[in-house]
């Protein structure tokens, strides 16, 4: 009886839930950074972390496809990590940004984000010629999909791409969100992502909102605001160029 | 008040997601073309607005200055609601094509970034 009630508050205050759920997760990071790193794995990449595999497992037991949130229990999670909250904290990560770096976005902005499109299409197809995908259609949708899990079903439902296809691209923008979460923190001191500069060619070049918004807190959340200025153009960039002229290039090739 | 802060920034949210959707649907493309980016100018031109006596009072800027403070919780949600599952099973091919595009990506930041210092000097 105990259990049950307990169940059925938790469940029915979802959000409020969620809010615990993710505070406690946050407070065993940030301990398992001090304790076990000794500082040098920053909490945040660890709560990241922690937060992809239990997304992994909740993908495992109930065969959904919004990860821990499918368990009924954890539901709040989902509307906490959802895009709503997401965009709105990162606006508010906006305030008290410097104006002038914003401002400066502009052009290196929109060639970071021109550049990061094509980079990633370009190896997304690639990577699908070579395993046996010779179809335009399919290898298009492919590389969209390799610049982010939107893009590519965007492009696959325009060319009429096989189910099959487009679920690929978006296996393929999903490994490259999870990867940039994970991975920007370490690569960050070599490719010296510590600025307002390079963050926004940072957010312009990996295009993807949640890969960018998770790898930038898991670095330094004072560049979010930068890198999220550019990656929010990049799935319309990616839109707009996958089915039309990429498309057309691809079929000269193939 | 805080709910000013707040109303604030929801309202700069909207109007951004408002015109991106625009922005979308006039390039005819089916997404949204950078909304957040537009709400994120918006606030700060409307929270930068008028003279140093009218600037947001503390009370405003914590309704703002808390979502702001909420932004690593609400990404470890997000990583939380991942499909890494689908990810992870979509095959070698899937997952070579995403780890070469990261890859890749990251490996063009130094150059970029190196091509478009320019005359300022902001490190």
């Amino acid at each position: 009886m105990i259990l049950e009630t307990l169940e059925n508050v938790l469940a029915s205050n979802g959000l409020i839930t969620a809010f615990m759920f993710v505070g406690a997760l946050v407070w065993l990071s940030y301990l398992i950074s001090a304790k076990l790193t000794r500082g040098q794995v920053h909490g945040s990449a660890i709560a990241i972390a922690l937060g992809l595999v239990l997304a992994w497992w909740g993908g495992f037991t109930t065969g959904g496809s919004r990860g821990l949130s499918d368990i009924p229990l954890l539901a709040g999670v989902g509307v906490l990590g959802g895009s709503m909250f997401r965009d709105f904290a990162i606006v508010a990560t906006a305030f008290g940004a410097d104006v002038r770096a914003l401002k400066g976005a502009g052009a290196v902005g929109a060639l970071s984000i021109v550049i990061g499109v094509l980079l990633s299409f370009v190896i997304g197809a690639v990577v699908a010629v070579s395993f046996g995908y010779t179809d335009p259609v399919a290898v298009t949708t492919i590389g969209a999909g390799a610049a982010t899990y939107i893009v590519g079903p965007v492009t696959g439902t325009a060319l009429g791409a096989s189910s099959e296809v487009i679920a690929l691209s978006v296996a393929a923008g999903l490994t490259k969100s999870v990867l940039v979460m994970i991975g920007t923190p370490f690569v960050a001191p070599h490719i010296g992502l510590n600025n307002a500069h390079s963050a926004l060619i940072y957010g312009g070049l990996m295009g993807t909102t949640s890969g960018v918004a998770g790898g930038l807190a898991a670095t330094d959340p004072k560049l979010v605001p930068y890198g999220a200025m550019t990656a929010t153009f990049y799935t319309g960039a990616g839109c707009l160029l996958a089915p039309s002229i990429l498309y057309f290039v691809v079929e000269l090739f193939l | 008040m805080v709910i000013y802060g707040v109303a604030l920034l929801s309202f700069c949210m909207l109007v951004g997601v408002f015109l991106g959707d625009m922005l979308g649907e006039v390039m005819g493309v089916q997404a949204n073309v950078g909304g957040v980016g537009i709400a994120m100018l918006l606030l700060l031109v409307l929270s930068n607005l008028g003279s140093a006596e009218r600037k947001l009072s503390p009370f405003t800027e914590k309704g703002i200055g808390f979502w702001s403070a909420m932004y690593i919780p609400i990404v470890v949600a997000m990583a939380a609601r991942q499909n890494v599952f689908s990810a992870l099973s979509g095959g070698w091919m899937a997952i070579v094509a995403g780890v070469a595009a990261v890859s890749a990506s990251f490996a063009m930041i130094p150059l970029l970034a190196h091509l478009g210092r320019g005359g300022q000097d902001d490190s």
